[in-house]
């Protein structure tokens, strides 16, 4: 199908977007990569009076390193993230992550600030943003501010952003040297979204974890940092404490039911994928006997 | 009634000057008001990979893609790739491997292809699955066409060797 009709406008700069958010609110919708806003309009999901486009506005693009943080502009395209020298040293996370985005001919055009507020629950880069503990930058006409990844996400395709306010960058602390990362997930074909997924940001020292985040997606109404990695946190893991700690994802955990796949087996894939994640980052391949 | 834009944009190398409805798509752009049949239309909403094109060098969904966010780049359709023998080995080792059928995927195919062959000169199949994986063709299984990136990326290789 085609889109329904719409008036558009293009957004010279940041302070330009705000004014038109302010003006049009709700009724308006702003353009960046338009991979996830397109397909919704064309499939009449969704009718905007008013697309801001704001895919000229070239401060919001680019990946910069400022101090302790790596600053990502809303902007950058996945692929521009997945080819970045810094992401690579600094966020592989997020580089392995990427290659799990659709495809090609979509990471070309789609923005990380893009997939970041439309918050679709089965979708990686916001569960990497958990893992990673990442601010994300908004402006509104009150000025900028700094919105934790954790309080960001706040349902299926909802936002902690106001109508008058868009994001503008994402910054990522700059993890320690000595930091690993986990990413899984389970789909039926590759770049479809995911039945369930796992990142995992870590620090391991002398085969404990000293620090262990873990985002999971497609697992609930939005991204979920999970409580039960505290329970692997400064002890050395055993099958029974993995157990325990699988368990505990298990409880924590509210997946629902949809064509894909059922709630209780979103449930068991958020097990193993846990389970697999501390083998392959604690290299104790023998954890694996704990769900599988 | 919502006003048409102007927009000013190349295609295939040559300047083209419009004035469009916002909500006109990349591939009806191309299609409807430059004639340029060979980037076909499949799902609209990015899943099929017919509509591919390629937008200041990239691979992107022209469906995916508003006519208005053209303005000021640069396009180029399976026409274009054709027509400078850009493709023509490419096309070749589709025939010769019967990498089609009915032959609706394929401009989107080619350009699929070809965006890996000039990121990648000695590609996996593997490689080559994946870079394709947004490409649907609902004749071949796939075999062919995998057989036939490989077979072109191996002739361009000992070409320049």
């Amino acid at each position: 199908m085609k889109a329904a009709d719409f008036a558009y406008a293009r957004a010279a700069s940041v302070e330009d977007a705000v004014a038109l958010l302010a003006t049009h609110g709700d009724r308006a919708k702003l353009l960046s990569g338009g991979q996830s806003l397109l397909p919704a309009m064309n499939l009449r999901l969704i009718s905007p009076e008013l697309i801001i486009d704001i895919g000229g506005i070239a401060e919001l693009r680019g990946i910069a390193m400022t101090g302790n943080t790596v600053r990502i502009g809303a902007l950058t395209r996945h692929v521009d993230v997945q080819r970045s020298l810094e992401i690579a040293a600094h966020a592989p996370l997020l580089k392995e992550a990427i290659i799990h985005v659709a495809h090609p001919a979509i990471r070309n055009r789609g923005t990380i600030g893009g997939s970041l507020a439309h918050a679709d629950p089965a979708s990686e880069l916001p569960a990497c943003m958990l893992a990673l503990d990442a601010d994300l930058v908004v402006q509104g006409k009150g000025g900028e501010r700094r919105i934790a990844a954790g309080d960001f996400f706040q349902g299926v395709f909802q936002t902690a952003l106001s109508p008058d306010e868009l994001l503008t960058a994402i910054e990522l602390p700059i993890p320690p040297r000595n930091s690993s990362f986990f990413f899984h997930e389970f789909t039926r074909r590759h770049g479809d979204y995911a039945i369930a997924g796992l990142a995992a940001q870590s620090v391991i020292e002398g085969g404990i974890f000293a620090h262990l985040r873990l985002g999971y997606f497609a697992v609930g109404d939005r991204p979920v940092l999970a409580d039960a990695a505290k329970k692997l946190i400064g002890k050395m893991v055993t099958p029974a404490l993995l157990s325990e700690a699988s368990e505990a994802v298990g409880n924590e955990l509210d997946p629902q039911d949809d064509q894909q796949a059922s709630g209780v087996m979103r449930r068991h894939l958020a097990k193993v994928l846990l389970t697999r994640c501390v083998a392959t980052l604690l290299s104790q391949p023998e954890l694996l006997r704990v769900t599988e | 009634m919502t006003a048409s834009i102007p927009i000013s944009l190349e295609v295939n190398g040559e300047r083209v000057e419009a004035s469009v409805l916002p909500r006109l798509n990349l591939a009806d752009f191309i299609r409807e008001h430059l004639q340029l049949t060979g980037t076909h239309v499949g799902c609209e909403h990015g899943v099929c990979g017919a509509c591919t094109v390629r937008v200041n060098g990239d691979i992107v969904r022209s469906c995916l893609m508003l006519a208005v966010q053209a303005h000021g780049g640069s396009v180029q359709t399976i026409e274009g790739l054709s027509d400078s023998g850009e493709v023509a080995d490419l096309q070749g080792a589709f025939r010769e491997r019967n990498a089609l059928q009915c032959g609706y995927c394929t401009p989107g195919m080619l350009m699929a292809a070809q965006d890996l062959l000039k990121l990648q000169a000695e590609p996996s199949r593997d490689e080559i699955r994946e870079h394709l994986s947004g490409n649907y063709c609902r004749c071949t299984g796939y075999q062919a066409i995998i057989d036939a990136v490989e077979t072109t990326a191996g002739q361009r290789r000992s070409r320049s060797a």
